[in-house]
């Protein structure tokens, strides 16, 4: 238990997508003027990110990886498709936003409306295909890639609300010119990301 | 916009360098140019090996847009570009093992790199193949120049070298410079962008932002 809160802890706060890893950049950056784009942008990436990337974790564990194919017959057992796992996980990103979306227009409209322009976005956020590629290079088990899912979600939807906070503020502050618009939110990043350096050693 | 006295395609291959550059301007590609840059040559690497898939992606997006049905290009796009981004990864592990691993999650990265999508869905699908292709190779080269910029900055002022050969001898191998290694972390990479904005738009005045 404790390794799991440990991994989510790290996964959040220590190890943030957002501000250690500089993923999902572009959407961070685009999408955090309001808090509430910012939220539901958040919502969407935690919830598509707990979808796909232990769904990734079983395509690799169990299709992929050197000798997994061998529960279909022990002549494929030599087989490693590793070198596929780019393609296989874009498109199981790419398919589950697609599904989730008409899922949600169909059963849930009103959520629809507010996810629906931030759902195709995500497809090619960074921080999703970037969650499942850490998941192959640190060789999580199926239970660790849950945890590292909602984690790392979770941790980029903290980073771009209260990102999307300091902006809304900094709309009364005097910016020079040529730093309005992206080049003071970068400097807002910077320093967020230096507190965030702050929790570095953390562990339980 | 081509500037008189330049062809069609020089301007596409030449616009998006510093004028239009992807990273400063259109926002794209910001993720990859902030986590490479602690070295020179990782940011090499990298560059390079976008512009190969910048440039041949929105070669082949162009060379099939009119056979494309609109519902589903954006996962033809995904294909096109992962297929390439695998080739490249294979190369990269055969060739420069060490930088491959140091690199490690964001070579595969460039199939969600804002850029190439950005040019394959914002130009290809509406331009000639020749056109694209420049088109694609001049947002790499853009994206490369700006990656080379801060990569710069950040080793020799982190470490006090330039593509790993010492500059200014550090105090730590008897010299006396003194590395400033905050340079290395990541809040710095998000300080030298931001200036970087800051002087072209103070260079540039018609790209400041309102508010």
């Amino acid at each position: 238990m404790e390794h799991y809160l440990n991994l989510a802890i790290k996964a959040i706060f220590i190890e943030n997508m957002a501000l250690a890893f500089f993923l999902g950049m572009c959407s961070f950056l685009a999408c955090s003027r309001k808090v509430e784009t910012a939220f539901g942008l958040g919502i969407a990436v935690v919830f598509v990110q707990t979808l796909t990337l232990p769904l990734n974790n079983l395509l690799l564990n169990h299709l992929l990886a050197e000798g997994a194919l061998g529960w279909i017959h022990p002549v494929l057992a030599g087989l490693d498709f590793t070198f596929l796992t780019f393609i296989v996980f874009i498109s199981t990103i790419a398919a589950a936003v697609q599904i989730v979306e008409m899922a949600l227009d169909r059963y849930f409209p009103a959520l629809y409306t507010s996810l629906g322009v931030f759902l195709p976005l995500i497809a090619v956020n960074c921080a999703i295909l970037g969650g499942s590629l850490f998941m192959q290079e640190r060789d999580y088990t199926f239970a660790e890639s849950v945890v590292f899912a909602i984690g790392s979600g979770t941790g980029f939807m903290l980073a771009i609300v209260a990102l999307a906070a300091i902006r809304e503020k900094m709309s009364y502050s005097n910016v020079p010119r040529g730093l309005r618009g992206l080049g003071i939110a970068f400097v807002a990043t910077g320093l967020m990301s230096i507190g965030f350096m702050m929790f570095a050693g953390i562990q339980l | 916009m081509p500037a008189a006295g330049r062809t069609l395609a020089q301007a596409t291959l030449t616009d998006p360098l510093i004028r239009n550059n992807p990273i400063t301007l259109q926002m794209l590609g910001i993720c990859s140019a902030l986590a490479v840059t602690t070295r020179l040559d990782k940011a090499l690497v990298m560059a390079v090996s976008l512009t190969c898939v910048a440039g041949l992606a929105s070669l082949m997006v162009s060379l099939i847009r009119n056979a494309t049905p609109a519902a589903i290009r954006i996962i033809v796009q995904l294909a096109i570009v992962s297929s390439l981004v695998i080739v490249v990864d294979q190369v990269l592990k055969a060739y420069l093992y060490e930088i491959s691993l140091e690199l490690s999650v964001f070579v595969g990265l460039i199939i969600t790199n804002c850029i190439v999508l950005g040019r394959t869905e914002g130009f290809a699908m509406q331009n000639p193949p020749l056109l694209s292709f420049l088109d694609g190779v001049g947002n790499g080269l853009g994206y490369g120049l700006v990656l080379l910029a801060v990569g710069f900055v950040r080793e020799f002022i982190g470490t006090g070298k330039v593509f790993g050969y010492t500059v200014l001898p550090s105090v730590y191998e008897g010299g006396w410079y003194v590395p400033n290694s905050m340079f290395l972390l990541a809040p710095a990479a998000f300080f030298i962008i931001a200036a970087m904005i800051w002087l072209l738009r103070t260079w540039y005045p018609e790209q400041q932002e309102e508010g």
